[in-house]
């Protein structure tokens, strides 16, 4: 089998206006470390930022360049993380409406011309610079402290994301090279890589030649010369290539590419410090994820994608079990219509708490009720069931005895059936039988 | 409760802010009522008032690419808890 690359790329470029992104201090290297630096970049509390015109119409224009819309409205959010290169504990970027959207920029090649999209690109403010110093090895993991400059701490920087376009280690370097040479021609950045100017990260996926599944991406970081770049991404797809060709399966991580040895090394998790999050509602994928471990992922993706998992959030909160108030929202409360958003949670709790003993016709009557104003399961789980045999076992005798077709039919081995004798008996008794004791009396009868 | 403790702990380590056993009670109470108090906004249906980013009606708030002056390095350090020459000195990170 051959393998086709599939390759996006996350491009910082540094914008080398006269002063930072959000505070008037001066940008740029050589000054004095931290005299660059004022109470906005500082992250001073109360300190307010006032955005810089240049910065935003230069984001225009590279956008213009990379053939975006521009849409009417930009919007600044808060990037939460914590890490001392970000004194605010967040880094304000552009979120869910960046300046610039889905562009593109044409390649040409050998075998003509390319079209690599342009997902978006976006304004934010570049961190401070750490240097971290002892340990034990010299290395990162080790140092004793981090000493810290906010001078670069604010400078304006354009994220530009492809779309999974490219399609080797080659196409990429060339696509860069090309971004690169657009940056600078219209004056906006050095975009020099040694300087850390432009910086590039690539996302890298193989699937099978001629097949359009995507599948799990790596991101390589750390990679400071379009050479490097294009070696980091062939080693990577050759390591990706030989897991899956293993039979073993790419998992999700970031690696650093160390050029000196051309190697990769996967990143260790950094506790703490990719707690991301924006002020934003819980995006549903996360909210599955986090609601998967109480049920399971089909329950829970169906929750999330009905719009019910805030309902089931609370019932649970109020006392129910989550299985059973997943079911019970997920099948009776939407197979009646129910209108969700007027459910009174702990009112839904007590009925998922007393389903199995209350009769199905109370529970019936109770969820259709569920929505309307001042709802109160009360009434309804007051009531019993019926689950005296004695009084039972003659209404099933005689549905037994009205069906000897399905009786046959049952003790065949169509086991189905069983819930059409409930369903008999269900109708019977006006609904007011225990289900489960119907089931089970049904059972223990045909199966005599 | 809207926030547990070990979620005011969490955050608290996070933002590394050393908080004693009756900060910890005060804080996650009072966070507790806020949280309360910004969740009566759910009780609203608002699924056609697009989000607020801002809670003036302005736009294009900036200032000209001009520099002004920085802080001294004396008023950058004031409330510094280590300094090193000109850095700011902290814990370890990674």
């Amino acid at each position: 089998m051959t393998w086709e690359p599939v390759i996006g790329l996350e491009i910082h470029v540094q914008l080398k206006t006269r002063t930072k992104m959000f505070c008037r201090c001066a940008a740029g290297f050589g000054a004095g470390e931290n005299t660059q630096t004022c109470p906005v970049c500082l992250g001073f509390p109360g300190a307010l930022p006032v955005v810089n015109r240049r910065a935003v119409e230069w984001a225009v224009l590279l956008g213009l360049a990379l053939g975006c819309e521009i849409p009417g409205q930009a919007v600044f959010s808060r990037k939460n993380y914590f890490y001392p290169d970000l004194p605010k504990g967040y880094q304000i970027s552009q979120y869910d409406l960046p300046s610039c959207v889905n562009g593109n920029m044409i390649l040409p090649t050998a075998s003509g011309d390319r079209v690599i999209g342009i997902v978006r690109a976006h304004l934010e403010e570049d961190a401070a610079k750490t240097v971290h110093v002892g340990g034990r090895s010299g290395r990162i993991g080790g140092a004793d402290v981090s000493l810290v400059d906010y001078n670069r701490g604010g400078t304006p920087l354009v994220e530009i994301v492809t779309a999974p376009d490219l399609r080797s280690a080659d196409e990429a370097k060339r696509f860069l090279q090309l971004l690169r040479q657009t940056i600078v021609e219209l004056g906006l950045s050095d975009a020099e890589m040694e300087k850390g100017t432009l910086r590039v990260d690539a996302n890298v996926s193989v699937r099978p030649s001629g097949s359009d599944e995507l599948r799990t991406r790596t991101e390589i970081k750390n990679m400071n010369s379009f050479n490097f770049i294009a070696r980091g991404i062939e080693a990577e797809v050759e390591r990706q290539v030989a897991v899956w060709e293993a039979g073993g399966e790419v998992r999700q991580e970031t690696y650093d590419f160390d050029a000196a040895s051309g190697t990769l090394t996967a990143r260790r998790a950094k506790e703490a410090a990719d707690d991301y999050r924006y002020f934003l509602p819980e995006s549903p994928a996360a909210r599955i994820r986090r609601i998967e471990p109480a049920l399971d992922l089909e329950r829970a993706t169906v929750l999330v994608t009905g719009g019910l998992d805030r309902l089931w959030d609370e019932t649970v909160a109020a006392g129910a079990d989550g299985v059973a108030a997943a079911n019970v929202i997920a099948n009776a409360l939407v197979g009646a219509g129910v209108e969700i958003d007027a459910v009174a949670p702990a009112e839904l709790a007590r009925l998922v708490e007393a389903r199995d003993r209350i009769p199905r016709a109370a529970l019936d009557e109770a969820i259709v009720k569920l929505a309307e104003p001042g709802f109160s399961a009360d009434p309804y789980v007051a009531q019993e069931a019926v689950s005296d045999t004695s009084e039972l076992e003659p209404i099933v005798d005689a549905i037994l005895a009205a069906n000897p077709g399905q009786v046959g039919a049952y003790r065949g081995g169509k086991e189905g059936l069983l819930g059409y004798f409930v369903g008999q008996v269900m109708k019977e008794t006006q609904g007011r039988a225990n289900a489960r004791v119907v089931s089970e009396l049904v059972r223990s009868k045909l199966e005599l | 409760m809207a926030i547990s403790k070990e979620e005011v702990l969490h955050v608290a380590r996070l933002a590394r802010l050393a908080l004693t056993e009756d900060e910890v009670e005060r804080l996650t109470e009072e966070l507790d009522a806020i949280l309360d108090a910004v969740g009566i906004v759910g009780e609203l249906d608002l699924a056609d008032v697009p989000p607020t980013s801002h809670p003036l009606d302005l736009v294009n708030v900036w200032d000209e690419d001009e520099p002004r002056e920085s802080l001294s390095l004396d008023e950058v350090f004031a409330n510094a808890p280590a300094r090193d020459g000109d850095l700011f000195r902290v814990p370890p990170t990674a």
